[in-house]
Order: C-alpha cells, then structure tokens, then sequence
C-alpha cells in the first residue's frame, strides 16, 4: 500500500487550495463535506441554494472550471486544483453580466430562488454554444426548474442574453 | 446529510482491489458519485471508506479493430460528445445526451452507472443489445463479462466483492448494422427503456432485443429475437405486435411510482415497435 490507513473515528483533513471567483482559496475539508455546504457555511456565499438535495432541480448549481456541477452532490474535496464560479462572481467591476441584465430586463424569475442556478446553467450553455437553437436551450435547461413563473421569461431571457453576448456588448 | 467516511484514493486497479478485498461491505468505490451519495445522503446506505477511483487510467474511448473500448471513468458528458461514440454507434450517444440532466452528465460515470445497477438506468439495456463486453479486473486477474451476464438484480452486478470494472467493449457496428434505444417516463427516471440492434441484409440478421427500467434489471429477449431472424422487413414488422407481448412480459414489470406492471408491459411493445421501425430508417 502506498501509505497507512488511519482509523475511521479520527478525523481526516485534505488540505484543498482551488479558486472561488477568481480568488485563491486554501483550506481542509473533511472527506464528507459537501461543496454546498462549505461554499455557503465556511466561505459565506450564499447565492447558491439547497433545494431538492438529489441533483434533480439546478438550484444548488455551480460553475467547476465552467461546467455546471450541482453543489449539493459533490463532494467539497473535488474541487482541488479546480476554479468554481458562484453567482456572486459573475458581475465584473460593479457591471453585471449580459445574463443577469438580461433576466432582470425580460422578467426572467419571480421569487428569485432558481435563478442563481438559471443563470449559471445558462452561462455554461452560451459559453459551449453562444447560439443555442430553442431545442438545444431546453435540452440543456431541462434540469434546472422554476416553480414560480413557467418557462418562457426565462427562455427569452437567455435568448437575448445569447445576442447580447455574440454581438460583444 | 452525510455522515463522515473516510477517504482512500488508491492510483492503481490492484490498490483498489486489494482494498476491497480489505474493507469488504465497509468500503465502497465512489467515482463520479452521482448514484452512491444520494444513497448515502438518504441513509440507505452506508460506507466507513469510501475509495475515490478517478485517479486510475480508464478514461479514454478508443477504436481498434473493429471494437469501441470505453474506459469506465469516462463521465457521461464525455460519451455524449465524443467524435468516435457519435461516429460509430450514434445510438449510444444519443442515449448519453439524454441521461438525467446536465449536471449528471457532467461527473456520473458509465461505469458508476453499470456497477451500481440502478433500475431504471438506460446504458445497460442498450450495452446488452450491442453485445457488449465488461472487463473486470482484480489483482491478479481480468476476465470479461457479456453485458447480459452483468446485470443480477436491482443494485446487484456479477463483479466479485474485489472486482472493478475497467472497460466496456462493443464491437463496432458494419455498415449494415441497424439500432436504436428508446426510453420513456413521466419522473426524473425512466420508466421504460428498449434497445434493438440487428443487421440487415436485405433479411434481418443478429436480432438482440433489451428491455430495461420496467424490471430489477435490463434483460435481453431471446423469446422476442425469434420472431425477427431471417425475415424481410415487412414480415418483421407484422410480428412486431407478437414480439412486443413478448418482451413486455419478459421485462418482468414491476408496479412502482413510475406506473402499474400492466402499463410498463405496454410501453414495452410500443417502445419495440418504435425503436424496430427508427433503426430501419
């Protein structure tokens, strides 16, 4: 065996340095923490949402090295070496991105509890394909839900952000 | 919640296998974790160790001679993309691009997937119609497992207690290969799913038929294969009512949430029909 195995009543701490919004984090967790929980409880960011908790509903999704991972199945320690984006990272120098303009213009969220992982899954769709047929939103959308609204706003949100962003406003 | 485990993360098969010939029922392999930690969230299930796979070396798709091998850690997103999956057996993709949802995608692995034998799963039902082989490895040995020797039961492979699966292999489909998955449901899961493949050369050759998600396990329909072997297309197609009668009682259907023995037996024969007529098109 490569190393010795401690027994299961001490605690293991893997020490992680990984970057959050563009920021250099290092700190241990516990084999069994979950991102979730460390990015809302030990860092303080809580735009991400637990909701379902079975990777069924989006709210609790996050950017890892811009691929969107729901937080609150992934274990904490998976992100070493990593670069996560929360909502909280995603305005530059006090302008919010062309997503979060535009849900705010074309009403896209009502209680507002979605859409933090709305406009993250909608940031991975436009960054892989910055012009998404309807089909192809709905495709990639389909695991991220609202329970306010209905779809629409949102769908024509991304559209236009999608516009906005091709035409490198 | 979680409740603490402890964390191995061994960087070869035989590390891994040692280990769980070590730690027995108290150690579980965790890759993409998809499956495994909703269990464990949910308290069905639980681990004092947990061996973290992902640093082994059975993550690439390769093409040669004649059979796609598919390393198990290739996550589901990798499958659903790759050029030599989408090129040679477009089905499988397809079926990729439609597991879960985005975020599933994105770290669940096929062997996850394969190895936790999940129900109402889609790869295995179509990795059966394929003829697909498991490659299971332990320290001192490999051997292959057909995929329909592979799936026992609900949540129960035919990998030993010290057996990891490494690779899936499917032989590359001809040019006149024909086939196709098809899944059906109303909740986050499946309720059913149903895979052909055959050639067709003018007559009907190789027929396999899967059906999975109704049952414990995906199974293959010998009983329903019969009816297709050696026939023309149109006399294939006046047996498809039979053929789906079949393969629906073969499911072994189970009423649950995602509807009553009787219905999934139905969606079974529809779904035949359907994927029998989109893989000759």
């Amino acid at each position: 065996m490569a190393k010795p195995m401690s027994k299961v009543s001490e605690a293991q701490l893997i020490p992680i340095s990984f970057t959050l919004n563009g920021r250099l984090q290092e700190i241990e967790v516990q084999p069994h923490e979950l991102l979730l929980d460390v990015v809302r409880e030990r860092l303080g960011l809580t735009g991400v949402k637990r909701s379902c908790d079975v990777q069924v509903c989006g709210a609790c999704t996050l950017l890892v090295d811009g691929r969107p991972v729901s937080a609150c199945t992934t274990l904490a320690f998976e992100v070493r070496g990593r670069s996560v984006l929360t909502i909280e990272g995603l305005a530059e120098n006090g302008k919010l991105h062309p997503l979060q303009q535009a849900f705010i213009d074309h009403g896209g969220f009502q209680c507002g509890f979605c859409t933090p992982g709305m406009i993250l899954a909608a940031k991975a769709l436009l960054d892989e394909n910055p012009d998404p047929s309807e089909a192809e939103l709905k495709h990639f959308m389909h695991g991220n839900i609202c329970r306010c609204t209905g779809y629409k706003k949102i769908i024509e949100s991304i559209m236009a952000a999608a516009k906005t962003m091709r035409s490198g406003k | 919640m979680l409740r603490r485990f402890r964390l191995e993360e061994p960087e070869s098969v035989s590390e891994v296998s040692e280990l769980l010939g070590r730690f027995g029922d108290s150690a579980k392999i965790y890759a993409g974790g998809t499956e495994l930690l909703l269990a464990m969230k949910e308290g069905l299930v639980q681990y004092e160790r947990l061996i973290n796979v992902k640093k082994l070396k059975c993550k690439d798709v390769t093409l040669e001679s004649g059979q796609v091998t598919i390393g198990a850690l290739c996550t589901h997103h990798e499958l659903e993309t790759s050029q030599a999956i989408k090129e040679n057996l477009p089905a499988f993709a397809k079926l990729e691009h439609n597991v879960a949802n985005v975020r599933v995608r994105q770290v669940g692995t096929i062997g996850g997937n394969l190895c936790f034998a999940e129900p109402h799963a889609d790869p295995g039902t179509l990795l059966i119609a394929l003829d697909a082989k498991m490659i299971a490895e332990k320290s001192a040995s490999t051997r292959e497992i057909s995929a329909e020797k592979f799936f026992i039961d609900a949540f129960e492979t035919a990998l030993e207690p010290d057996e990891v699966l490494t690779q899936i292999v499917i032989p590359a489909p001809t040019a006149s290969a024909r086939n196709a998955y098809l899944k059906f449901g109303y909740l986050e899961r499946p309720s059913v799913g149903v895979a052909v493949a055959f050639n067709l050369n003018g007559q009907i050759s190789s027929m396999r038929i899967a059906v999975g998600c109704a049952g414990p396990a995906p199974r293959r329909v010998q009983e329903a294969e019969a009816l297709f072997e050696g026939k023309s297309k149109d006399d294939a197609e006046r047996n498809l009512a039979e053929a789906g009668l079949l393969a629906g009682r073969a499911a072994e259907a189970i009423s649950d949430l995602h509807g009553s023995q009787e219905y999934k037996e139905h969606i079974v024969g529809v779904l035949l029909k359907r994927a029998f007529l989109s893989a000759l098109s």
